[in-house]
């Protein structure tokens, strides 16, 4: 063996660019000269705006008085209140509307989904129709339109007045649906309620002990329990049994006619529900899509095979598509999900006050501090998303076949 | 011989199939009564189907088309919908305020605009290409009007900074970066010092112009499209710069792109729209003035890029590894690699995405009724507040839903039959 | 060596766009002029106030005050874009430019004045927040509207007085936030709310539009006042001085009866004012403003006056029927009073 000496190469200029071991360098250098020249671009900008405009950046508007009222709200404000606890309470409204709205989708999609592979073609027909439909309009003309169509087709609350009123509460008297939003009744929480509760959710977990434990049996010995109906009764019957021993410690006050308004109640307002219904209705139309595909691409041999044991279809779907189903289907749901939460954005077109309404609206017009709300509505926003991202990543990680 | 068997010597006649088992009877019997349930399931389903129908047709049926205002559709009927809010307002709906003497523009904008898909979708008319990269420059001065010669100038001047580049590379100094950046400087002083002078002197010397229409003009689904379109096109090569970014082995540009990716699909497009509404000036050098159109544009293709960055994405995903490998063991740089073996196959997948992404980017464009543009949404609005129309409702939300459901169920439709196509094709 | 390569690049980017698009902030008379045209802010649609016709014309009192500017300046009524704003918008497209007036039945206030930094050219529009209800409501006050629902425009100043309102005289209530105007009226329609409150002059409006306007009533309740004018930028005082003496030329000439129709008789009036304010007079005051001697003149032969503007727009042959009451003539019993043309 012989070793050759290698010429040294004496640095170039133009090794920076051609040279694999310098070019990453300088690559990234260069990037981050534009960055950091267009970064510097924009902020020198927004000053020498600012400065001709005789505008500062403050935060201290959120501490001053809102003046302004907001119907729903799930904490205490007032119109005394700051502005910080006026986005408070968007933000609340924010998230309740998405969670609401999730939970609906999700359970709609999935039977919009399900039934549209259904053998009956006058259903399959329907549901295609159903979801074409939502997907190719747009969801700010499905907000709009069912807002119109609650407001238009039900009964004011003044149609409950009178001798033979033109409109009346349904279910025993209990519920009162009006054009102004659903009331219906509260619960009062009497002496003992405690102990309800926690019966409740005693038995909740001896539902959870009693399917461990018929998956166990199911395992060992491949006897199937009937987990459905044990598990039914293990949920109403001990609470029911107990709100009797205790002597009906939970009453409901029903909401009643009083002036303008019902009175009393939990009052859900229209604008939420149509919130809430269109934008479940938009989502379950994309959930439906995704599940539809999800079940197809499970191999039909999947089916066949269980046909093979004698399993019965709705056991096949439960036990042995979906499932595998699942997987598929989880992630791009949970994105549809965030989505949602992005849409409920356009919930200012039925005057339901979320975060875009109250700090992105209202606060924003009022103080003129468009800059910091913005600033403040987005990063809102965006730590939504990241959490929302956060819970798919986790899934993939944790769910997703190994070794493919 | 034994007598026991008997064999048939005569084939029996075919009977009739019994009348459960043919025609609409059996189809009924196997599509709509197969089980209880089904059979539920189907009363059902035409129950609700009337009730929809119902009070609708007669409601549309008898419609008044011709009268003049609100008013007169109560007094003759107030039953029935009152479609002469169409009758009198289309044009503003499908073109805004457009002068009625140049509608002719927008419709042929559109026009050419389905003639210079043709060839990015069907690979036998690839020779007319030219046309598709032609296209959006034409389509500028189709809408905004105004002398050929600014847009020829700009189109001269990204060819001469190209040709430059190739000449370079091929030529002169045969390294791919210096000579981009060589010829982003000679596009950069082209347009700096010889742009302006030579689209003012070609405009006085053969003037070939049309009106100018100020993009205040535009409303209806003409805004739509605009914003749409021109959303997706503009994006179409930011997004594959970020998409690339986001696989790049350089920690820094990923670092970049992804914050930038995720930034914009982490808001809502109504607050990306506020900043172009109210923020996008102080970002700007004081005292340049986009008008809002031109600011919406641009943050919805900020908008669309981050999502189309995602479908582009995808499609690299969905490549092999081996092709990326195949390509370096050819000798192959990064960009030819890119540019010849990885993006044409990359984009080839990502269409029926690409679609997908226009529709709901063409849906999106609704929200800019909310910073009060003229799209269909807020012509609506602002048509209601016209006294003589003051009350309409369903008939002009009907109407521009319906507009939307054609466009976008026909884009579906297709991306679906593109993704059929190109399943079969692997 | 390299770097400093890459700064220039850039340096010179930066500059470019800034050059191309920059158009200075000199006066705004300049910028308008260079332009050609007028960018007036209106409202997306306020019966009467700023609307569109079917043939897609602007129309309104908004409207016909930006056209007497315009015509003031070019000599065309026409030569004025209109930008639809919407509440939330508008001051922000004010102060960044993008219009250089807003003529947007906005409400003069004191912070509106000082802390978002505008100026008020003076009030076109005296107006008050009012209460509209059904008749059979059988309500005959404000003050009986303990614990209604509600409908009110998002981002106004009505929404603060109801507030204020409601809790000076110790009432609850409950607001049923909406965009627009056509969308409250649905509302109230609808019942989805006991009433609707907005200034008293669109309740006027709204009211005569209805199916049946004698099953409604606007409470005699004003709650707050509301002078309504055009506004623009902090820092600009000859722009200022230009919108608001247009506003007040056209005040003045209808206290001294001048018309559209009739304003080419005064060339030998004895009124030294209508020689100064038409510019048939010797002394050109409009030059100190850098404005055309002709420009009142102009102004008004393109609209007409203020009481054919407010006749046209909100007057009876209008169709929305609001009486002149306070916005009258202080001669004729209002509160229009322009400072003398001197």
């Amino acid at each position: 063996m012989s070793s050759v000496d290698f010429p040294v190469e004496k640095f170039r200029f133009g090794m920076l660019l051609s040279d694999t071991r310098y070019r990453s360098t300088s690559l990234q250098v260069i990037t981050f000269i534009f960055f950091v020249a267009g970064v510097f671009w924009l902020v020198d900008n927004t000053v020498k705006n600012l400065a001709l405009l005789d505008k500062d950046v403050s935060f201290s508007f959120l501490w001053m008085r809102a003046g302004y009222d907001i119907n729903q709200r799930l904490i205490p404000y007032t119109n005394d209140s700051t502005h910080a606890t006026a986005a408070l309470v968007g933000i609340l409204n924010t998230l309740l509307v998405a969670f609401v709205g999730c939970i609906l989708a999700t359970i709609i999609g999935v039977f919009v989904g399900i039934l549209r592979l259904s053998k009956n073609w006058i259903i399959a027909k329907l549901m295609s129709v159903y979801i074409e439909g939502f997907r190719n309009v747009p969801l700010l003309l499905w907000i709009v339109m069912v807002f119109a169509l609650l407001t238009e087709f039900t009964p004011q609350p003044r149609a409950f007045k009178g001798e033979n009123p033109d409109a009346s509460m349904i279910i025993f008297e209990s519920i009162a649906v009006t054009n102004r939003g659903t009331y219906l009744p509260n619960p009062q929480w009497g002496a003992g309620s405690i102990w309800l509760i926690l019966v409740f959710l005693v038995s909740l977990l001896g539902i959870i002990i009693f399917r461990r434990y018929a998956k166990n049996i199911q395992k060992n010995t491949g006897r199937n329990l009937p987990v459905l109906w044990v598990s039914l009764g293990i949920f109403f019957v001990p609470t029911i049994l107990f709100y009797f021993i205790l002597g009906s410690p939970v009453t409901l006050e029903y909401p009643y006619l009083k002036g303008f308004n019902f009175k009393d109640g939990v009052h859900i307002r229209n604008s939420f529900i149509a919130l809430t219904l269109a934008l479940a209705f938009y989502t379950s139309a994309f959930i439906g899509e995704i599940v539809r595909s999800g079940i197809m691409a499970i191999s039909k041999g999947q089916t066949e095979a269980a046909a093979a044991l004698g399993m019965r279809p709705n056991k096949i779907m439960s036990l042995i598509i979906l499932p595998q189903a699942l997987r598929v289907i989880v992630p791009p749901m949970i994105s549809q999900y965030l989505n949602l939460t992005k849409n409920s954005s356009l919930a200012i077109a039925v005057g339901y006050m979320d975060v875009r309404g109250t700090l992105g609206g209202i606060t924003l017009n009022q103080t003129g501090r468009e800059m910091e709300s913005m600033v403040l509505l987005m990063g809102f926003y965006l730590t939504v998303s990241l959490l929302i991202s956060s819970i798919i990543n986790y899934f993939n990680r944790s769910f997703q076949l190994v070794g493919k | 011989m034994s007598k026991l068997a008997y064999v048939r010597e005569k084939e029996i006649p075919q009977s009739a199939p019994p009348i459960t088992e043919v025609g609409i009877i059996k189809w009924l019997r196997e599509n709509l009564f197969s089980s209880w349930l089904n059979s539920i399931l189907t009363v059902l389903s035409l129950y609700f189907i009337f009730i929809l129908l119902k009070d609708f047709i007669p409601w549309a049926y008898g419609a008044h088309w011709t009268t003049g205002s609100i008013r007169e559709c109560y007094d003759v009927n107030p039953d029935v919908a009152c479609f002469s809010v169409l009758t009198a307002r289309w044009k503003q709906l499908l073109f805004g305020f457009y002068p009625p003497e140049e509608y002719w523009r927008p419709t042929l904008t559109f026009f050419l605009l389905i003639l210079s898909i043709i060839p990015i979708l069907f690979t036998r008319f690839v020779r007319f290409f030219w046309f598709s990269l032609l296209y959006p420059g034409l389509a500028i001065w189709l809408l905004w009007g105004g002398s050929i010669w600014s847009v020829a100038i700009i189109y001269f001047g990204l060819g001469l900074g190209f040709l430059s580049f190739l000449i370079m590379d091929s030529r002169l100094i045969r390294s791919a970066s210096i000579s981009l950046l060589a010829a982003c400087l000679i596009t950069v002083l082209f347009f700096m010092f010889l742009a302006s002078f030579s689209a003012e002197m070609l405009s006085s010397l053969i003037p070939i112009y049309l009106p100018y229409v100020e993009s205040l003009k535009f409303g209806g689904f003409t805004l739509s499209l605009i914003v749409g379109v021109t959303g997706i096109v503009a994006s179409f090569p930011l997004g594959i710069v970020l998409a690339l970014g986001r696989q790049s082995d350089l920690p820094l540009v990923k670092m970049i792109c992804v914050g930038f990716i995720e930034f914009i699909r982490g808001v809502p497009l109504i607050t990306l729209l506020f900043v172009a509404s109210v923020l996008l000036n102080y970002f700007l050098p004081p005292g340049s003035n986009f008008d809002i159109v031109l600011r919406v544009i641009i943050m919805v293709t900020l908008f669309s890029a981050a999502y189309m960055a995602e479908v582009i994405r995808g499609g690299l995903a969905g490549l092999p590894v081996g092709q990326h490998e195949a390509s370096a063991a050819l000798g192959l740089t990064y960009w030819q690699s890119q540019r010849l073996i990885i993006m044409p196959q990359a984009l080839k997948i990502s269409i029926p995405g690409i679609v997908n992404t226009f529709i709901g980017l063409f849906k999106d464009t609704t929200l800019v009724s909310i910073i009060s543009l003229m799209d269909p949404v807020g012509l609506a609005s602002l048509i209601r507040a016209d006294t003589k129309w003051n009350g309409i409702y369903w008939e002009l939300y009907i109407a521009v839903g319906l507009m939307f459901f054609i466009f976008c169920f026909g884009m579906s439709q297709y991306s679906q039959y593109l993704e059929r196509k190109l399943k079969t094709d692997n | 060596m390299k770097k400093s390569i890459l700064f220039g690049i850039t340096a010179a980017l930066g500059l470019s766009a800034g050059a191309v698009f920059a158009d200075g902030h000199g006066s705004t008379l300049d910028v308008v002029k260079e332009r050609g045209n007028l960018l007036c802010g209106v409202s997306t649609g306020s019966p009467g106030f700023s609307g569109v016709d079917d043939s897609g014309m602007n129309v309104g009192f908004d409207v016909d005050y930006c056209r007497a500017l315009a015509a003031a300046i070019f000599n065309d009524p026409m030569a004025v874009s209109f930008v639809p704003l919407s509440s939330a918008v508008r001051f922000t497209a004010l102060a960044s430019g993008e219009v250089d007036i807003l003529a947007r039945n906005t409400t003069w206030t004191y912070s509106r004045d000082t802390d978002l930094k505008q100026t008020f050219l003076g009030v076109t529009y005296y107006d008050g927040q009012g209460f509209m209800v059904k008749k059979d409501l059988g309500v005959n006050s404000t003050l009986e509207l303990d614990g209604a629902t509600v409908c009110i425009q998002v981002g106004t100043t009505t929404e603060l007085n109801l507030a204020d309102y409601f809790k000076a005289n110790n009432m609850s209530y409950e607001p049923v936030p909406t965009t627009d105007n056509a969308e409250s009226k649905q509302q109230y329609l609808a019942g989805a709310c006991d009433t609707y409150t907005t200034d008293a002059s669109a309740l006027h409006g709204t009211r005569i539009n209805l199916e049946n306007p004698d099953d409604h009533m606007v409470l005699p309740e004003i709650i707050s006042k509301e002078p309504l004018g055009p506004l623009v930028r902090h820092g600009d005082d000859n722009w200022a001085d230009i919108g608001r003496w247009v506003l007040n030329a056209l005040v003045i000439a209808e206290e001294k009866g001048i018309t559209s129709a009739n304003i080419d008789s005064f060339a030998d009036t004895a009124d030294a004012e209508i020689h100064r304010l038409l510019g048939t007079g010797d002394d050109d005051i409009l030059a100190m403003m850098n404005m055309p001697k002709d420009a009142m003149y102009n102004a008004i032969k393109a609209t007409g006056n203020y009481g054919e503007i407010f006749e046209r727009n909100l007057g009876a042959s209008s169709g929305i029927n609001i009486v002149r009451g306070v916005n009258n003539s202080w001669t004729n019993g209002g509160i229009l009073y322009s400072p003398p043309f001197r």
